[in-house]
């Protein structure tokens, strides 16, 4: 007995908890369309008539990661939805989720709700053939951002991705523009073997290879300032000597750089240590700013605007000319970065 | 001649009654390390007084950086061996509760803005708010325990899951940064004292640690719920009660564990803040002898075996070992623990002694 009422106890806590969790997606949503209108009347005449004059809204529905996952996602989804909003000509419903059936459901909703675009970050590569399939027979457009699918290319319109890669090669076209007298790097990687961590390290593995660089420690520290800082301080401990911190993500370059405090090690503009970093937080493009460190790499979650255009393109009649659309992607220099530079990129 | 062969029999009998106290083993295991440390590169143990980027002294080496970096391990295996002792079973949510109780210091600190040039309130009041709040997720977990009897790993895998997105929540999914230096002071140095922080703070939970256990019948209590709970409550303990409190108190130093992480950066990341602590704290405890099941527990062993691991850590990271591959290595030191462990290979060592004690006193009458 005292054990079916308390199964009765916890199978209620389960479904006041899925609620929870359902409701706040649902709040999120009706938050942005009671902001809409009230932007539809501070925003100068120019947007209303243009909304009018394509007739109807647009009707799109977006899939996205949950946005409490990281400061890029978060980013990701504000950019979002200051774009998709009725002044701009949209009719926008949210749908998150970091679990790829639970995209999938959210995906088949839309399609049911007849959306005439759907708007996807996928939470995983596989799975999503079925469900576009059925987007292309009820005549509903997929755009892909962020991340890629392993689909048939058929079954979306585009997709508008960071190239990691890129993102590697330029930092480290950056770092041999600085003509250091040797190049002697802790190269502390993110999670081995997620995108990111595979674009940025083949840059910078190619790089040591052909010119001769040295790599006095290559670790992984998984996205972690703990672990960074620990890694670096190992190597501070044993007394060898190097200039360069490569760091993944701006997380870990905070980590190694409380490491190099605490020995005592000048970083930055002009200083012993070099300290490059990703993301281009808000705080890390700051401290680029006060010239604690020398590099940071943007990894743009701004897509918003280069979806409009497609989906303005689209509905124009045009056709696009390439299927897989790479974002513009900054690196900031210490030496160069401006006020204006954080505020309009840090995330 | 009798004399010297007395000697021997006594050096030999104090061998095995070291052998057999339960802190052998993580002192075994610390002398493993540093003959190894002392063999393959002596310089391991040089330590040098230098000076951080604020101009204040400070000693640096592989030494320090293990005292540094295992004060936080060794505060959760104060807390960790009563629970394991009370209730027979694991907090696998203390992780979870460092980056809600680090989460709550931010909050207090920095009110509503995420990047305060001030802090709002004393460091000492948020501590205590995050203690209050620590405290309360562990009376969550220790009434789940004790009063409705789920298994502690059961009970606590709930905060285990849930913990981190509490932690973002608390502090809006936003990541709080203070630039205030003196809050730095606890994950890193006091301005003119060179030793870390960390180990003053975990020498002074010690030594609070070890007056309780002195001056209160904690120690007996819990001992005597986790042998045997039944044969307790006839003798007037309450056993619910004793669980619970020691889930409590393993609340408390979660908190002070979630300061020292929260200071060390002056900053937080929920997802990744001490991640897999639980795992080097229930690893501590078992490092130190005790039984993972419950009953007689040694703290000072516990504490041992949480530098232990640090110092095993920082030798790994000596090595360049790939960090990832770093619990491999932790779960090899977990096997040998508990297949020495097991009632068989136990027997077989100890018949082993006796024989050998055997043989030796044949030899003496013949």
């Amino acid at each position: 007995m005292k054990k079916k009422v308390l199964a009765v106890i916890l199978a209620a806590t389960m479904v006041l908890g899925l609620a929870a969790c359902g409701s706040k997606p649902a709040a999120e949503t009706a938050k942005t369309e009671e902001a809409a209108p009230a932007k539809e009347e501070t925003k100068t005449e120019e947007a209303a008539p243009a909304a009018e004059s394509s007739g109807e809204l647009i009707k799109v529905g977006i899939i996205n990661n949950d946005p409490n996952e990281s400061g890029y996602r978060t980013a990701n989804d504000k950019d979002l939805k200051e774009m998709f909003t009725e002044a701009n000509g949209y009719e926008a419903s949210f749908a998150y989720s970091l679990k790829n059936d639970e995209q999938i459901t959210a995906a088949q909703k839309f399609i049911q709700d007849g959306v005439d675009y759907l708007l996807l970050s996928a939470a995983d590569t596989a799975g999503w053939d079925s469900v576009l399939k059925d987007a292309q027979d009820a005549g509903i457009r997929v755009i892909l951002f962020d991340r890629t699918i392993d689909a048939d290319p058929s079954l979306y319109e585009a997709s508008i991705v960071s190239d990691m890669a890129k993102e590697g090669q330029t930092a480290v076209d950056w770092l041999k523009g600085q003509n250091l007298s040797e190049y002697k790097i802790i190269h502390l990687q993110g999670v081995m073997g997620s995108a990111a961590q595979q674009g940025r390290s083949g840059a910078l593995d190619a790089a040591v290879a052909s010119d001769g660089w040295t790599l006095v420690t290559q670790q992984t520290a998984e996205w972690n300032a703990e672990k960074a800082q620990q890694i670096v301080q190992s190597v501070i401990d044993s007394g060898e000597s190097f200039n360069v911190i490569y760091a993944e993500n701006d997380d870990m370059a905070k980590g190694a750089v409380a490491a190099l405090d605490k020995a005592n090690i000048a970083h930055g503009v002009g200083k012993d240590v070099v300290v490059m970093g990703f993301d281009c937080n808000k705080w890390a493009l700051e401290e680029l700013l006060n010239q604690n460190w020398n590099y940071d790499g943007q990894c743009n979650p701004f897509q918003a605007s280069y979806i409009d255009e497609i989906i303005k393109t689209l509905e124009s009649g045009g056709t696009l000319s390439e299927k897989t659309i790479i974002m513009d992607e900054k690196g900031f220099d210490a030496a160069t970065i401006t006020q204006e530079d954080v505020d309009n990129y840090g995330i | 001649m009798q004399t010297k062969e007395m000697k021997k029999l006594n050096l030999s009998e104090f061998f095995m009654k070291l052998f057999r106290r339960q802190i052998f083993i993580p002192i075994a295991a610390l002398l493993l390390l540093a003959i190894f440390n002392l063999i393959t590169d002596p310089s391991f143990y040089k330590i040098t007084l230098g000076y951080n980027s604020a101009g204040d002294p400070v000693l640096s080496g592989y030494l320090m950086t293990i005292l540094d970096y295992g004060s936080e391990l060794a505060i959760l295996a104060i807390g960790m061996t009563l629970v394991t002792a009370a209730s027979g079973g694991q907090d696998i949510s203390v992780g979870a509760g460092i980056a809600i109780a680090g989460s709550v210091i931010l909050r207090v600190l920095c009110g509503t803005n995420s990047r305060p040039e001030t802090l709002q309130a004393p460091v000492i009041v948020a501590f205590l708010i995050s203690c209050v709040v620590a405290m309360l997720f562990g009376a969550f977990n220790g009434a789940l325990v004790a009063y409705f009897k789920i298994q502690p790993m059961v009970a606590t895998l709930i905060l285990f899951t849930a913990g981190r997105s509490i932690a973002a929540w608390i502090n809006n999914n936003e990541l709080p940064i203070i630039s205030e230096p003196s809050f730095g002071y606890f994950g890193g140095f006091i301005p003119g004292i060179p030793i870390p922080t960390p180990f003053f703070i975990a020498v002074a939970c010690m030594i609070i640690m070890a007056l309780v256990l002195k001056f209160t019948n904690l120690g007996l209590y819990t001992q005597a719920v986790g042998i045997n709970e039944s044969s307790s409550r006839l003798n007037g303990l309450n056993p619910a009660f004793i669980k619970f409190l020691t889930f409590v108190i393993l609340g408390l130093c979660v908190a002070v564990a979630g300061l020292i992480k929260v200071s060390r950066l002056s900053s937080i990341n929920y997802s990744v803040i001490a991640k897999d602590i639980e795992m080097d704290a229930i690893l501590a405890v078992a490092l130190g002898g005790n039984a993972l099941s419950g009953g007689k527990f040694n703290m000072t062993a516990s504490i041992l075996g949480a530098y232990v691991i640090q110092f095993l850590t920082t030798t790994l990271y000596k090595f360049n070992v790939q960090s990832d591959a770093l619990s491999a290595y932790k779960a090899v030191v977990v096997i040998i623990l508990v297949v020495l462990s097991t009632p068989v290979v136990r027997e077989y060592l100890s018949s082993l002694g006796k024989k050998l004690k055997f043989t030796r006193n044949v030899k003496e009458v013949g």
